[in-house]
């Protein structure tokens, strides 16, 4: 890890990369604000879209069935235009548990979930939940029963993932608003599944 | 205008298993198993000539190939249905 606080000159790959943007700031073809306005929205989406979608699935079966066969269509349904996107849904169930990763980079759909985490993009990640799933998952607190299945994803060419997670029991009644503040951006990556919070100890005074 | 499909989904494929030099989208460590498609996912420039600055077309099939991960992994813990799937150019797999 880089010490925030230490001096340490740019790597090869930071160089190019500032080259890069001086170059095409000085010829014009892009300006100082246009970038730096990209990477502010960049850095002020988190996993909201992707939560909206898994919330109205909950709650609209057709939606639902929408999403599962063309989950970019039902992103754009509920006006997350992504152009370009290719979204693949995946349901988990109570036979079958979805993970996500991209063994090759770090393919993941940041339009609808933002910057992914360090962890998504880190080579332990990508080469142990191919081989390994659940004992990666228990890693992240979650067991997965042996009686259900795990489907992993590599997302290693043209297509992005979303996981459509089980609704936790004890919701009914919820509203859309409340149900999707239940799904994180693990729950949708397939590191963790929803869970309602949990109630504080009353203490004895 | 791209290539049509030649697999449907349900079919046996097999990954090729060949080691050419490039930006290759079909990692190491599926190439020369048998999976079955899972569905075909349209048809895409070919990465492998994008990366050369070639248009990539025409444009190659991709399927979602399922394979079940005690094929893939010798010595695999898990349950026997667990499975991984991988996105796989049309010229990467055969019967």
């Amino acid at each position: 890890m880089r010490d925030a606080g230490r001096y340490e000159p740019y790597s090869y790959f930071q160089l190019m990369e500032v080259s890069l943007r001086e170059l095409l700031v000085e010829k014009g073809i892009v300006t100082a604000d246009a970038i730096a306005g990209a990477m502010a929205t960049m850095r002020e989406r988190g996993p909201e879209r992707g939560a909206a979608m898994v919330a109205r699935a909950w709650l609209d079966p057709a939606y639902k069935a929408r999403m599962l066969a063309d989950g970019s269509r039902a992103a754009g349904e509920l006006g997350f235009e992504v152009p370009g996107l290719r979204l693949i849904v995946v349901e988990n169930t109570s036979s079958e548990h979805n993970v996500i990763v991209c063994t090759l980079c770090s393919c993941y759909p940041r339009m609808l979930l933002g910057i992914p985490p360090e962890w998504y993009k880190s080579r332990p990640y990508r080469s142990r939940v191919v081989r390994e799933p659940r004992k990666v998952l228990a890693e992240f607190g979650l067991r997965v029963p042996q009686k259900t299945a795990i489907r992993v994803h590599d997302s290693n060419a043209d297509m992005r993932y979303l996981v459509l997670p089980m609704r936790p029991k004890g919701t009914a009644g919820w509203s859309e608003e409340r149900l999707a503040g239940l799904v994180t951006r693990d729950c949708l990556i397939g590191v963790a599944v929803p869970e309602l919070p949990k109630k504080p100890k009353s203490r004895k005074s | 205008m791209g290539s049509d499909p030649i697999f449907r989904p349900g079919d046996r494929v097999r990954v090729r298993q060949a080691h050419p030099l490039g930006h290759i989208r079909t990692p190491y460590y599926i190439r020369g198993h048998t999976g079955v498609v899972e569905r075909v996912c349209g048809a895409f420039p070919n990465p492998e000539e994008l990366a050369q600055q070639r248009d990539g077309l025409p444009a190659q099939p991709l399927y979602r190939v399922r394979f079940r991960q005690k094929d893939v992994w010798p010595g695999y813990r898990g349950s026997a249905a667990d499975v991984i799937e991988v996105e796989i150019f049309q010229h990467w797999i055969e019967r």
